[in-house]
């Protein structure tokens, strides 16, 4: 909502400068966005004081020293007869842009100069330069104790000041100049007043002719046929007008409050919107067919050409206003072409009416179109302004217009006074952690239009204003009181707090170790959109959760899988020559469950591409990332996630390269990820792990809880027990072993540590081997193996033995024999 | 051999043994210093080592322990010695240039937004607030119902909401945790809420269709306004600077009330106005408010019983002042560049 400062002012006359309206609404009502002085041209003007003076021969120039309050007497030639010495004028220095004026229509840029042999640094200026007047006789004197240097305007008002009040959901009553006046009263302790332009209109001379659904006069029949979108409805005629120009009050206000002068009649009606809060819609009377007015739903079929020449298909969630044949405006939103008001219009209805919220957003919304007037319908208006604004509307066209009030006629109901709600001051005290006296409650809500009866306890009875809309219940009230005392006025003290019941949710807990995890092993964390285009899928609208109203067609699907995503930030630095990618995410995926909410897992996706490490001199060409890299990583992330799980990698079939398994559970996998890349850029692997479910059932229905089956805070893990260090010396000996291709690494070593005893203590693969000496179809691996007795020293005896024991064992189940060299 | 002539033996070669490893000159002389002293054959340690047996089985332990004691010593002087001749011989004779760079390795990193979390986090932690957790994809009446939003009200015209079905909507807010925190669990309630959240914003310098909150609850009895002040203006000054001001202004949640936005004063003009506050001299940090009764009478609980605060703020505008990033969607982008100024 734009506010003028001056407006403002003549509703309520504060006698405060802008900047300390600008605090007091940010305090204590709604956030002042925007501080626009409108005559922000004069801004780089400072005042000037002439040190010395003297006229410079055969001209009517002067030659001036001038203090600019920069420490340096500047030299300035003028032309104008009443320099002062020791007066002070407005200064414009070298630099400075001297607006468009009268005097100088394309405005002036003010440059040092020489002017009959004496140098010039700046100008004094007159009150006409400055668009402050139309004194062009000689420079504007500045009757003035601030020093020089000073900028213009904190010497001189000029101009208004145009606040921009961030008005949100709860407060329409703040949409109008009046509305922010009475705030302003009562935080300034100033009667709200009536401005002089509205004082002085003179009153229509009759009451409105009123019925319940319809009534006429003046020529004029109105009938509200949808009184349930339609309270009240008010119509003033009015004849003898004459479209022209605004007087400049209004002109100047409409200006100020952002809108465009349009003309006599269209500005009074903006002055009722931005002033009063109530938006009003004038007809041409003589476009009216069948001299009718009548408020109804709109017919399927119906069409309208509004006041933006766009051509409307009308249906029944519309409300309009139709005469005798057709709908000649949407209600509470735009009115029609046909009726609009015109250069030649001489006779007017006016509309002041109240339509319901709901009615004016469906009509909005089904159009497409929000304007100054559904903005304020939707919001909900002060029902009781109805009546008055017909009223002063009425006469305030006949005056800017020239003519005179036929008739009013007022439709409806009249508006029920508010439900009084009860304030416990105990209650207010305990919100608020200070208690405030009944009186003090009582000045506070008074002052902005409540009615406060006492009970003779510690409690009101308030009634709010008819505009407060907002206020139902009991805390409506004491966030009145809290805001209109100050929220810095009320106590800071924190209060001793009992632990909460809450347990740290275990997806957040996995969620910090996996991501140090991967951050300790040189990984980046990343948070992309979860946005996907479903190109990948045969039939993306099964696999995938679609949102409904996508940002974009490209993308209008939530991802199933992380990995995807990284992917696809792996192409955008691929395509940015950046082949060193190591990313990871911790994040949501969701799994379509038909018409209930997707299955949303937590994982942790992490892709590996490029060197393994950077580049140093003693290792030039780093290697780049491999299988088995992705395979530690997996392991390692799969025990961090999943602690209290025994880790298993199983080879899987390709694209996969490994299903991680937790326990029984497979919980991911490992992959080559194929990317659209480079033909220089290294392979790319990734790995994607489930750290758990979001569940997103209803927890209890409304109103319920489920605190009876509330989990319970998760048991501490065992701790890890202490294994005693060895005391007697370990045996060592290495196994070269020709391994036939159909088995595996694996099988080896079940068998290698299933036949080896307890007292095997590591049994580690060292070597692969292909080639050379090496039989077709048969691989060579070597593993060390080590045991220790845990209370002697094994005999060389006993070695030997185990290393033929399991050379005939393999040789017998695998048909693995030892290498001989 | 006594085992005072033992010690005395181990201790002369305790003694001897390193100027010794440092007079070699090349891996050659090393080698012969190192049988000396250590070899199998001949090394005067294993000489001593062997008459063990000689001592009196009492003495034998702590001998072999002083034994081993000057054993590892030497070993290690020997190695450390074997390094640099090794290194000087493959210099072709010359000294390490040690101004040459250490062997580098990759360094990760937090997202700069996990970064602000993690500190929202530690701050409220040590007021004993615990995470809470809810899936993005949401009930509306969790999102906007049980959060007092009336139905078909302009309020939800600040929420422009992605749809995934029937009622069935993107959060766009973290406070639907709210309602199924106090649903769950019984007060007291302190918990903190960190999570994604969606709007149906186009993607451009300064909106992204999702992004980062955190949501605090407290509910209990008596907690009052002057609670949350307190706490928040706590908050901010342990995660802005001790000297932090704050002001609460009034603002409007439907799930709130009152409702007050929090600034704090503007850190690059201390107050006095720049562009950065745009002139006003303070920074808008947190949205807050006293919990509405209705959101607690959803979630079951006795609104005149219980009372309390809670705030949401959005990390990713305090990750993008701190570190000057001119544009949200670099925080989106994941090139790796960008991610790498936090690895170190
Ligand atoms: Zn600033």
């Amino acid at each position: 909502m734009k506010i003028s400062h001056e407006w403002l002012a003549r509703f309520v006359p504060h006698g405060r400068d802008a900047a300390a309206i600008r605090d007091l609404i940010t305090a204590h009502v709604a956030t002042v966005e925007g501080f626009e002085h409108l005559r922000a041209d004069l801004a780089p003007f400072v005042v000037g004081r002439v040190v010395e003076s003297e006229r410079i021969p055969e001209t009517k120039l002067s030659f001036n020293k001038v203090d600019d309050g920069s420490g340096t007497l500047l030299e300035v030639v003028c032309g104008a007869p009443n320099v002062t010495v020791g007066a002070k004028y407005p200064f414009a220095r070298s630099g400075t842009r001297v607006p468009p004026s009268a005097k100088n229509p394309t405005g002036l840029l003010i440059e040092r100069r020489k002017i009959r042999g004496f140098t010039s640094n700046g100008m004094l200026c007159s009150a006409q330069e400055l668009n402050l007047g139309d004194d062009a006789d000689g420079i504007l004197t500045l009757e003035t104790d601030a020093p020089p240097g000073t900028p213009l305007l904190a010497v001189l008002p000029a101009g208004d000041v145009r606040l921009e009040v961030d008005v949100l959901p709860n407060r329409p009553d703040l949409l109008s100049h009046r509305g922010v006046a009475r705030e302003v009263a009562a935080l300034t302790g100033t009667p709200l007043g009536v401005p002089t332009e509205l004082a002085t209109l003179a009153a229509p001379g009759s009451p409105p002719v009123r019925g319940d659904t319809a009534a006429s006069a003046g020529g004029i029949s109105v009938r509200i046929e949808d009184r349930a979108d339609c309270p009240q409805y008010g119509a003033a005629v009015l004849s003898g007008l004459t479209v022209g120009p605004s007087p400049d009050w209004l002109r100047t206000a409409v200006e100020a409050s952002g809108g465009r002068s349009i003309n006599n009649l269209v500005d009074a009606t903006n002055y009722l919107l931005h002033g009063l809060g109530q938006p009003v819609h004038a007809f041409d009377a003589a476009t009216l067919a069948g001299d009718a007015i009548a408020v109804r739903r709109a017919r399927a079929g119906e069409t309208l050409v509004t006041l933006d020449g766009q051509s409307r298909a009308l249906d029944p969630r519309m409300l309009v206003i139709a005469d005798a044949e057709r709908a000649t405006a949407l209600a509470g939103v735009m009115g029609g072409r046909a009726s609009e008001v015109t250069s030649t219009t001489t006779r007017v209805v006016l509309e002041v009416a109240e339509f319901t919220p709901r009615v004016v957003r469906a009509t909005r919304r089904a159009v497409g179109l929000s304007t100054d007037a559904s903005y304020r319908f939707e919001r909900g208006i002060d029902p009781a302004a109805v009546a008055e604004v017909l009223a002063t509307g009425a006469a305030l066209l006949a005056h800017v217009g020239g003519g005179r009030v036929e008739a009013l006629v007022l439709v409806g109901d009249a508006p029920a006074p508010r439900p009084a709600v009860t304030l416990r001051a105990a209650r207010a005290a305990l919100v608020l952690g200070e208690a405030i006296p009944l009186a003090e409650l009582t000045g506070l809500l008074t002052a902005v239009g409540f009615a406060c009866a006492p009970t003779g306890g510690d409690a009101l009875v308030v009634t709010p204003p008819s505009w407060r809309l907002d206020v139902v219940r009991e805390v409506d009230l004491i966030e009145e009181v809290a805001r209109l005392r100050g929220y810095d006025r009320l106590p800071d003290t924190l209060q001793g707090a009992r632990p909460g019941t809450v347990p740290d949710h275990p997806l957040f807990t996995a969620y910090r170790r996996v991501r140090d995890a991967l951050v300790a092993e040189g990984l980046h964390e990343v948070r992309p959109l979860p946005f996907t285009s479903g190109a990948a899928m045969p039939s993306p609208d099964d696999a995938l959760v679609r949102v409904r109203n996508p940002l974009g067609e490209d993308e209008p699907y939530l991802r199933r899988e992380v990995l995807g995503t990284l992917a696809r930030r792996a192409e955008y630095n691929l395509n940015r020559m950046q082949g060193d990618v190591r990313l990871f995410e911790v994040g949501t995926v969701f799994l379509p469950q038909g018409a209930a909410l997707p299955r949303e897992e937590q994982r942790v996706g992490v892709l590996v591409m490029g060197r393994r490490r950077p580049a140093h001199f003693t290792e030039p060409q780093p290697p780049a990332w491999d299988e088995w890299d992705a395979k530690a990583l997996a392991e390692r992330l799969a025990r961090v996630a999943f602690p209290d799980a025994a880790i298993s990698l199983v080879a899987a079939d390709a694209p996969v390269l490994w299903s991680v398994r937790a326990g029984e559970a497979t919980v991911g996998t490992v992959r080559r990820v194929a990317l659209d890349a480079p033909v220089w850029a290294k392979p790319a692997f990734g790995l994607e792990l489930t750290l758990g479910e979001m569940p997103s059932a209803r927890v209890a229905p409304a109103g319920a809880h489920a605190h009876a089956s509330a989990p319970a805070r998760p048991r501490a893990a065992a701790p890890m027990r202490y294994v005693p260090l060895p005391t007697t010396p370990a045996a060592e000996f290495d196994l070269a072993l020709l391994v036939p291709e159909a088995v595996t690494s694996a099988q080896v070593e079940v068998l290698l540590r299933a036949t080896s005893g307890p007292q095997l203590e590591a049994c580690t693969l060292f070597d692969e081997f292909r080639g050379e000496g090496i039989p077709a179809g048969m691989r060579s691996l070597a593993w060390r193996l080590t045991f220790r007795h845990p209370e002697r020293t094994l005999r060389d005896k006993e070695i030997d033995g185990r290393r033929s024991q399991l050379l005939k064992t393999l040789e017998a189940q695998l048909g693995v024999r030892p290498r001989t060299a | 051999m006594t085992l005072t002539e033992f010690i005395a033996a181990l201790d002369a070669l305790g003694a001897d043994g390193p100027a010794r490893i440092a007079a070699a000159t090349d891996l050659d002389s090393w080698t012969e210093v190192r049988n000396a002293l250590i070899g199998r054959q001949s090394g005067r340690l294993t000489e001593l080592m062997g008459a063990l047996g000689a001592l009196p089985k009492e003495d034998r332990r702590e001998a072999g322990q002083r034994a081993n004691t000057v054993k590892v010593a030497l070993e290690a002087a020997l190695e450390a010695r074997r390094a640099e001749l090794a290194a000087a011989e493959a210099a072709g004779g010359r000294a390490l240039d040690l101004t040459m760079p250490a062997r580098d390795r990759w360094y990760g990193a937090v997202h700069p937004v996990s970064r602000v979390i993690d500190e929202v986090v530690e701050i409220f932690r040590e007021l004993g607030f615990a995470i809470a957790l809810g899936p993005e994809a949401e009930h509306a009446w969790y999102n906007f119902g049980a959060l007092n939003f009336p139905p078909d009200h302009p309020a939800m015209d600040l929420h422009d909401t992605l749809y995934v079905g029937d009622e069935q909507v993107l959060r766009t807010h973290t406070s639907p945790v709210q309602v199924r925190t106090l649903q769950q669990y019984p007060p007291p309630i302190r918990i903190l809420a960190p999570g994604n959240v969606y709007r149906s914003d186009p993607f451009d310098p300064s909106h992204a269709p999702m992004f980062a909150q955190i949501e605090g609850l407290v509910v209990d009895e008596g907690v009052s306004f002057a609670d949350l002040k307190a706490t928040l203006s706590h908050f901010a000054r342990r995660f802005f600077g001790a000297s932090t001001r704050t002001r609460f202004r009034p603002s409007y949640f439907p799930f709130t009330e009152p409702s007050a936005e929090m600034d704090v004063q503007c850190g690059v003009c201390a107050g006095s106005g720049c562009s950065v506050c745009k002139h006003s001299g303070w920074v808008e940090i947190l949205g807050s408010g006293m919990v509405h009764p209705a959101v607690l009478e959803a979630a079951g609980l006795d609104s005149e019983r219980y009372t309390g605060w809670a705030f949401g703020m959005g990390p990713a505008r305090t990750a993008i002042s701190r570190h000057g990033i001119p544009d949200i969607r670099i925080l989106y982008d994941s090139d790796v560049r960008f991610l790498d100024q936090f690895a170190r």
